[in-house]
């Protein structure tokens, strides 16, 4: 089953740590941006790609910013081209200073079953400091409308080791969002990604970054009180309730397919040993494309049997559910024991096996991107 | 060419003060490098030379010169080396010239470098003649500096060439007070040849290039020569100049600059200092020659990937081949697997070997401390020579330990003074004599252990001084010494490589200095890291580097799966630039961290 992304790149405000590609919202752009949405649909569904589809995702940029009409209109030629399964999950980002009532309303009208909220924290201080066009009424008014449009499955981002944040900020921010109670939450220790304002403020010193050691106790602080209140820390960076993890996201980390759609999206076909495909974050370039009927992608990287098993374990340690032994021994004929004898040995401190499945505790998620050097 | 058209040269110059430059103006005025050739420091032909802006080879060069009385001259421009480490090759530069320019910085005045330069010059006879360069700066003080090089070195400046060679001003007036200053060589052209080596290096093409001063007689292509100190004979194939490209010529004749090359498969066979002349009627005697320069600082060249080491090994051999003054030999250490022991003139030559290794050759490596070579009398009445902390015998077998010494003359201003000699002090120095050059310039000369000088002596005097002093140093002879080995272990193992030898007086200090500098260098690890200094079993000092807590990327999702994987691939390939030592992970910076300055001590 295959999951479709659909990018939005388009913002009100760009924030400043953010390194998705997005642009300023202009009336042009939205106006004339989801027409090149449907077209890239229809030239995929006559081009090898075909449903249905089990997962939506409208991400960005700013989703929010189409009115429902478009996207209803979206999700129609989705389902004239590829089908959707009966119980797809369709979600849509939302920008809680983006949303009313009706707009809300008009997303779950037209499919759209599951909204991410982007809060990031509750604190107005901090809201202002990331530059955010919300602050925390906003927010939380947002999420209430989110509930009265019938949305039931709300994901909220919350964002930590945020500049100058306490302790005790972050343990205020954690009581708010278990206070809303959402089924799905995101949350991301904040970092400086290269050729983000944010980067160069930390580069020249105007801003500073909690250290280390803030991140990983607010990290494995998060993991403890989302734990306590019956949240799933499924995957590095997110929490789910009553089995409401993101379907969509899941896919990326079990090399599901995907189909990108949109300036800047990735699509993964996964025959043979898989094949990656963006199209550039390049507005001019993809409208020229799509009207003319070319391809609109590029070739980003295939893989082979030895790649593909790399980058299985690299995301499938992303994951609580980790890497099973029994699905290894059927895609590649060997058991993770057997691909990385000296890796599994060298991380046995924080790796975990139980009910033949591989996974990494908390603190080994915290040195992620170290202990999986040694799997690639 | 008549001998009475010719003059040999060489310019003398402190490092910065402009030689370089003043080299490529020489060459543009006489219109030896067309426009095209015109890249800085031209006579600088290694990368390395350009960007450090030093000179380490010799090179010889003929410049052709119509002076101002009508007639036309040959310059051989006879570039030398401008740092301690190389005096060897300044010393046998100056013995094939009749003349040296001294060129000064005239803000910054005389250095000790130049002047240990000037005294090699005029202890060859050389006709010296001051020239102020940078005179174009605002800070320039030419009369200031030129009662410097009076009272200072004692020579005349009163007629010092004013010049600037950045922007050419007073560049004629150099060549015309080079013909007018310098005497023409004075050979015999119809004794029997007599020529003497000055350079030379492999050419894998035409095998060895001699560069050579003739002295008496001539030689030919198709000539028979005999090099007196290696017996060795050898026809003549080629014979030519530097103008600068090579220009094959008929032949060389008495006071003439050139090369020849001869079938010389080893450098070896034909060394700096050796004396050529013809294998029928040869000159009677040989010229006096030059002393064999010594390594004197020895340190361990590991290759970070042990599967380099034959690489390793080719390139040292490579390069040995154009300088015998370095030296190597196999060593193993625990901790680094199979390497080599080097032998250096001193810390710059070590550094510009390591780099051309890494450069040139490609091959990553370790360097270990840099150490002097110890004399150790063992308790049999036995004498060996340890130039590694490694190969130091057993305390109960040592009767006693000798260190080298050597005299340096630090050149300061004033106002450092106070500073300067706290440094030698500090580094177990004996002083001998404190000089007022003028009433700001002062000479502190002292007797100082050079296992102190490789470590971080001449950084420390750069930065305590702001960068005045400079430094000039001869070797005085070996002193008995109580002399420790220190070990460093890291979480609790030994790591051979990273032992030295100090001064038992030093060992706390030193123990406690390594460690603290050693935490900077080594990037935190999965686990917690503890390194510690120790004597013998006695542990005296102690850091530790915190185990890792956080190295994740948050967000991965469908467009940044393969770009995130990708730069952790790319970390991936950067931890093969770190050398495993037990678990612990160690950069190649950790090893020698010993010499590094900490700031704002």
């Amino acid at each position: 089953m295959a999951g479709l992304y659909l990018h939005i790149p388009f913002c009100r405000r760009k924030c400043p740590y953010c390194d998705f590609f997005s642009t300023p919202a202009t009336e042009f752009l939205l106006e004339t941006y989801p027409d090149l949405l449907i077209r890239h649909l229809v030239w995929a569904s006559e081009h090898g790609w075909s449903g249905s589809f089990d997962t939506i995702y409208f991400g960005g940029g700013t989703p929010s910013l189409l009115p429902p009409k478009t996207i209803a209109d979206i999700l129609h030629t989705i389902k004239q081209r590829f089908g959707l399964t009966h119980n797809a999950e369709i979600t849509l980002e939302a920008n809680p200073g983006t949303v009313t009532q009706d707009n809300l309303f008009g997303y779950r009208d037209s499919g759209v079953n599951r909204l991410s909220l982007g809060l990031q924290t509750c604190n107005d201080k901090h809201l202002t400091n990331l530059g955010r066009l919300h602050d925390r009424q906003e927010g939380f008014d947002a999420f209430g409308l989110a509930r009265i449009a019938g949305f039931d499955n709300i994901s909220l981002d919350l964002m930590f080791a945020l500049p100058g944040q306490t302790k005790e900020e972050l343990e205020c921010d954690l009581n708010d969002y278990l206070e809303l109670d959402p089924e799905h939450l995101s949350c991301y220790g904040l970092t400086a990604e290269l050729e983000t304002p944010l980067y160069q403020q930390v580069i020249s010193g105007e801003m500073n970054l909690p250290d280390e050691d803030f991140y990983a106790d607010a990290f494995i602080g998060v993991h403890d009180k989302l734990s306590q209140n019956h949240y799933d820390h499924y995957e590095i960076a997110n929490y789910a309730k009553n089995g409401r993890t993101c379907r969509h996201n899941l896919g990326y980390w079990q090399r599901r397919p995907y189909l990108g759609i949109g300036a800047g999206a990735h699509s993964f076909c996964a025959e043979d040993w898989g094949q990656r495909r963006e199209v550039p974050p390049d507005l001019t370039a993809y409208r020229d494309l799509v009207f003319s009927g070319q391809d609109p992608t590029q070739h980003l990287e295939g893989f082979d049997r030895e790649s593909a098993l790399s980058e299985t374990v690299y995301l499938g340690l992303r994951t609580r559910r980790g890497v099973a032994d029994s699905e290894l021994r059927q895609r590649f004929g060997c058991t993770l024991q057997e691909a990385f004898p000296e890796a599994i040995k060298a991380n046995a401190q924080w790796l975990l096996h139980h009910n033949g499945r591989w996974a990494l505790t908390p603190a080994g998620w915290l040195l992620f991107d170290r202990l999986i050097l040694s799997f690639l | 060419m008549k001998q009475s058209q010719i003059r040999n040269f060489s310019i003398i110059a402190h490092i910065d003060h402009g030689k370089s430059t003043l080299a490529d103006r020489l060459l543009e005025v006489t219109g030896t490098l067309s426009d095209r050739e015109k890249t800085d420091q031209f006579l600088d032909k290694m990368d390395l030379e350009r960007e450090r802006g030093i000179t380490i080879k010799a090179q010889a060069v003929r410049l052709s010169y119509r002076a101002a009385d009508g007639q036309d001259y040959i310059l051989n421009l006879i570039d030398t080396p401008g740092h301690v480490d190389f005096t060897y090759e300044v010393s046998r530069s100056l013995s094939a010239c009749e003349g040296a320019l001294l060129v000064v910085d005239a803000s910054q005045g005389v250095e000790a470098q130049t002047l240990a330069n000037v005294y090699l010059a005029i202890d060859e006879n050389l006709e010296v003649f001051p020239v102020l360069n940078k005179i174009d700066l605002p800070s320039a003080e030419p009369e200031i500096v030129r009662a410097e090089i009076e009272e200072i070195i004692g020579l005349d400046a009163s007629d010092a060439v004013v010049c600037s060679a950045k922007t050419g001003l007073g560049v004629e007036a150099i060549l015309e007070a080079i013909v007018a200053k310098i005497p023409p060589p004075q050979g015999d052209p119809d004794a029997p040849l007599k020529a003497l080596i000055f350079d030379s290096w492999y050419d894998p093409y035409q095998g060895v290039i001699v560069l050579v001063r003739m002295i008496d007689g001539s030689m030919k292509k198709g000539d028979k020569i005999r090099l007196m100190a290696s017996r060795t004979e050898h026809e003549i194939l080629k014979v030519g100049v530097f103008a600068p490209h090579t220009v094959a010529v008929d032949e060389l004749t008495a006071g003439e600059v050139g090369f020849i090359t001869a079938s010389i498969k080893v450098v070896a066979d034909a060394k700096v200092g050796d004396t050529i002349t013809h294998v029928h009627n040869p000159t009677a005697a040989a010229l006096p020659g030059f002393k064999e320069v010594k390594p004197m600082v020895f340190s361990g060249l590991y290759p970070i990937d042990s599967g380099d080491y034959e690489d390793l090994r080719d390139a040292m051999e490579k390069l040995r081949l154009n300088d015998s003054s370095f030296s190597f030999e196999p060593e193993n250490s625990v901790a680094l697997g199979f390497g080599f022991r080097c032998g250096f003139l001193g810390l710059l030559h070590m550094e510009i070997i390591q780099e051309r290794l890494e450069r040139e050759f490609g091959v990553d490596l370790i360097t270990t401390a840099p150490t002097v070579v110890y004399k150790v009398t063992t308790v049999t009445g036995e004498t060996i020579k340890v130039d590694s902390a490694n190969k130091l015998p057993d305390v109960q077998s040592i009767d006693h330990i000798e260190e080298p010494f050597i005299l340096a003359s630090v050149h300061v201003p004033n106002e450092f003074v106070g500073a300067v000699l706290a440094l030698c002090e500090e580094k177990r120095g004996k002083q001998r004599e404190i000089k007022y050059l003028t009433a700001n310039r002062v000479m502190v000369i002292y007797e100082l252990p050079l296992n102190e000088i490789v470590m971080d002596f001449f950084d420390r005097l750069k930065s305590l001084s702001r960068g005045y002093a400079s430094l000039d140093y001869e070797h005085l002879d070996y002193r008995p010494s109580e002399l420790v080995r220190l070990n460093v272990l890291i979480n609790g193992d030994l790591v051979d490589a990273l032992s030295l030898i100090v001064h038992r007086d030093k060992a706390q200090y030193r123990g406690r200095d390594l460690v603290s500098k050693m935490k900077e260098f080594i990037p935190r690890q999965q686990f917690e890291v503890a390194i510690q200094a120790a004597i013998g079993n006695k542990v005296i000092a102690r850091e530790t580097v915190k185990a890792l807590r956080k190295d994740v990327t948050a967000k991965c999702y469908g467009g940044d799966i393969s770009r995130k994987r990708k730069l952790l691939e790319k970390q991936k390939e950067g931890k093969k630039r770190m050398k495993q030592v037990g678990n612990v992970e160690l950069p190649q910076e950790a090893f020698l961290a010993i010499l590094k300055v900490k700031e704002n001590k």
